[in-house]
């Protein structure tokens, strides 16, 4: 395995004037000289890169299509990591913002921190992992094709909407960052949720759970399939499997595959 | 429950000429004429029809006509028959009533309110046939000045552009909404002709991806069937903000019609409902949009210009100018005359604002901003020959999309059941047995003709000007004039009125 160290600094685009530096065009050309940074890492057949001081850089990941590049992100990396990513592997070493893994279809991501709003957005594959919290929306509109699923794994809390029209994939969620007697607040989880299934520990409050999800207890095939992440979870940030599995798990899943087929006259 | 709802159409059936062949019985897709085998003869049931006129014309005696059903609602201007039929639709469903195709009211066809200029003694027009005519189209951002090094060579940096043959593509028609063989007809006439067709947002069926360079790829915000290979594989990546028949809604590709192939394209289960959020739940502002914008760039490796498309509303000029400084390439702006594979009809019929008006207010917007370059503008929704084609570039488009028109090219007879995924013409479904009856031999070379025709209209039309290439009709509105029209509304269109 042959490494490399990136300073993202190195590759921030200095403007001259303060109008310049709110332009957005300057700020993708930032985005664009970390990323090409990284092809250019990828095109020398390095497997195992790590960029240091990443501040808000965005898209990393995306178009890098291979499953042997392992990317450890020291800082914050910008909104839209892993946008559409095929295959690599991306560790993040501090906080995510939004739309970690938006339309990822393969590869895995894993959040030493919080990530922000629309986690997993669209996603068609591959599997994100957040040791803390998410924000609004997280594995909104997450997808599957037969065997091709993207998995969702997050250790703390979830805010409103999280699951929303979900139409395939696994989420799971912990809720380890909340109190002993806490519930989740999150409001209308799985709204028009249509595909998919997400596993919630510990109490909630059913008031807080959509029309179109259906509650259930997860039987030994679940048990199984979140057993498979929870081990992953514990290994990725070192946590404790036995206190993870101390409190029981509740099912949700669409209670229709067309949610709103009702609504129309043809 | 009994439906208060009359036929609408009744088929008139020549006894002396119907052979009782069952041609009718066959070609029909929504039950109308069947065979009475006790009588032996072949009868219909005039409310199932909703006057596609395919058996008119596949009746090979020429025994059957259609006509409206002269029942006579009592006259009231306010009451109207289609309001009445309406609200019994309602009563006896409690549904949304959907539709197809673009907005039939009877609003003001500005198109129709433009007439065109010639040349006449104080500059000559130019002959077509014997004269290059230039119809080339590129697409693209294009740089605000153009600088030069000491030895005289290009230094400014020009992103990619689209050459277009034709200033004429076809509009975003998903797969799922319409039938692979008609994807393909597109495909093969955009290849041909040198212009794109639109996979819109069902994906890109994998048979299909051999007309990539012809193709805009579609992102919009059920993002199905979009991976890397899928950006990779098109000509240019489109964001579907909106779409004229329904502006600020979603779409909900029913179950029924997410077959094995479809869920294969679009990637996912089949038979599940294939729900459009209706907004892009990671864009909601110009900086958001601007996100997405650069995130499909960065996924392209900046190779594909990024167009955003938009419903023509109240505020596009704004809108628009909002999305060139996102860093759209190029601005699609739909009018509410643009059709849909399916849409509630109430927004179909209520919301949206005429192309005419949206886009040359939009173009003035960029011009007045200096930033008109920045961004090609396509115009789309509703345009239905070369005329309105010519009119559309003079208003500030660089080209148009033909949506109902390359459907009326291929058989469509703008029946209005697209919804209904029964298209017994073979477009608007994926019915295994209806689908084959588009041959994409046969209508990609429809499709073509129809672009052929337009082309050397307009290359008529612009000799007649007296210009000799495209670019010097864009934007030129002292080309148009208007006729019956107020005096706000030549303001918004920027034209004089004829005479003037």
């Amino acid at each position: 395995m042959s490494k490399i160290e990136i300073n993202a600094k190195d590759y921030v685009v200095y403007t001259k004037t303060n109008e310049q530096a709110f332009s957005h065009k300057v700020s993708h050309q930032m985005h664009h000289a970390l990323n090409n940074a990284l092809r250019q890492a990828k095109k020398d057949g390095f497997t195992e890169v790590v960029v240091n001081n990443v501040c808000g850089q965005r898209y990393l990941g995306t178009d890098l299509q291979t499953d042997n590049m392992t990317i450890t992100l020291n800082g914050t990396p910008g909104n839209d990591l892993a946008f559409a990513m095929n295959g690599p592997t991306i560790i993040v070493n501090g906080n995510a913002q939004d739309g970690t893994g938006n339309t990822m279809n393969n590869g895995v991501v894993v959040i030493h921190g919080q990530a922000g709003d629309i986690t997993g957005l669209s996603a068609r594959g591959g599997q994100i992992y957040v040791r803390n919290d998410v924000g609004y929306r997280a594995g909104i509109h997450m997808k599957e094709y037969k065997e091709k699923k993207p998995v969702l794994v997050v250790g703390g809390n979830i805010q409103d909407f999280a699951g929303e029209y979900m139409a395939g994939g696994i989420f799971i969620v912990f809720g380890l960052t909340l109190k002993e007697d806490e519930q989740y607040a999150a409001h209308f989880i799985g709204t028009g949720m249509h595909g998919g299934v997400m596993y919630l520990r510990g109490d909630i409050d059913k008031n807080n759970l959509s029309n179109e999800v259906a509650v259930s207890e997860p039987d030994e095939k679940d048990m199984q399939i979140i057993n498979i992440y929870v081990d992953n979870y514990v290994k990725y940030f070192d946590g404790n499997k036995q206190d993870i599995m101390s409190k029981p798990f509740t099912k949700l899943t669409p209670k229709s595959l067309r949610p709103y087929g009702g609504l129309y006259r043809d | 429950m009994k439906t208060y709802l009359p036929a609408k159409y009744q088929v008139l059936r020549d006894k002396e000429k119907c052979i009782h062949c069952k041609v009718c019985v066959s070609q029909c897709s929504f039950d109308t004429h069947y065979f009475d085998e006790e009588d032996g003869v072949v009868r219909s049931t005039d409310i199932n029809c909703i006057d596609c006129q395919r058996c008119v014309l596949f009746c090979p005696t020429t025994a059957l006509n259609i006509v409206e059903n002269p029942l006579a609602y009592r006259q009231n201007g306010n009451w109207k028959a289609e309001i009445i039929d309406d609200i019994n639709k309602q009563a006896e469903s409690g549904g949304v009533i959907l539709t197809g195709m673009g907005n039939d009211k009877n609003h003001k066809i500005y198109w129709d309110h433009m007439l065109l200029n010639a040349s006449q003694v104080t500059n000559p027009s130019i002959d077509p046939l014997r004269e290059p005519m230039e119809l080339t189209t590129f697409l693209g951002s294009k740089p605000n000045n153009l600088e030069f090094n000491e030895k005289g060579e290009l230094i400014s940096q020009m992103g990619p552009q689209i050459r277009l043959e034709v200033p004429m593509m076809f509009a975003a028609m998903s797969y799922g909404a319409i039938s692979a063989n008609c994807q393909e007809s597109m495909a093969r006439a955009a290849t041909k002709m040198g212009t794109l067709w639109n996979t819109g947002e069902g994906g890109f069926n994998v048979n299909l991806r051999q007309y990539g360079p012809n193709t805009i790829v579609q992102v919009a915000s059920g993002r199905y069937g979009v991976d890397l290979d899928y950006l990779n594989a098109g000509a240019l990546v489109e964001i579907k903000i909106g779409q004229g028949a329904k502006p600020g809604i979603g779409g909900h590709l029913p179950g029924r019609k997410n077959s094995a192939d479809v869920s294969r394209t679009r990637m996912i289960p089949q038979g599940t409902d294939a729900i459009s959020p209706a907004p892009h739940h990671d864009i909601y502002s110009i900086e958001d949009l601007s996100q997405l914008i650069f995130a499909l760039k960065e996924a392209t490796n900046f190779t594909k210009p990024v167009s955003v498309k938009i419903a023509a509303v109240h505020n596009a000029p704004a809108i628009a100018s909002g999305m060139v400084r996102a860093g759209a390439d190029i601005v699609v702006i739909d009018g509410f005359r643009g059709s849909t594979g399916a849409a509630p009809k109430i927004i179909r019929d209520n919301v949206g604002i005429p192309i005419e008006m949206a886009l040359a207010s939009a173009d003035a917007r960029l011009r007045a901003e200096g930033i008109r370059n920045q961004a090609s503008i396509v115009a789309s929704g509703g345009i239905r020959n070369a005329g309105d084609v010519v009119k559309a570039i003079a208003l500030g488009a660089d080209a148009v999309n033909l949506g109902t028109a390359a459907l009326v090219a291929m058989g469509c007879h703008v029946c209005q059941q697209c919804h209904t995924g029964k298209c017994a013409w073979g477009i608007c479904t994926n019915d295994p047995v209806l689908v084959k009856r588009i041959n994409p031999d046969i209508c990609s070379e429809r499709l073509s003709n129809m672009l052929r025709g337009w082309s050397i209209e307009i290359k008529d039309i612009l000799g007649g000007l007296g210009v000799n290439a495209i670019e010097s009709l864009r934007g030129n509105r002292l080309h148009l004039r208007a006729i019956d029209l107020s005096e706000q509304e030549c303001k918004i269109l920027g034209i004089n009125m004829v005479g003037e």
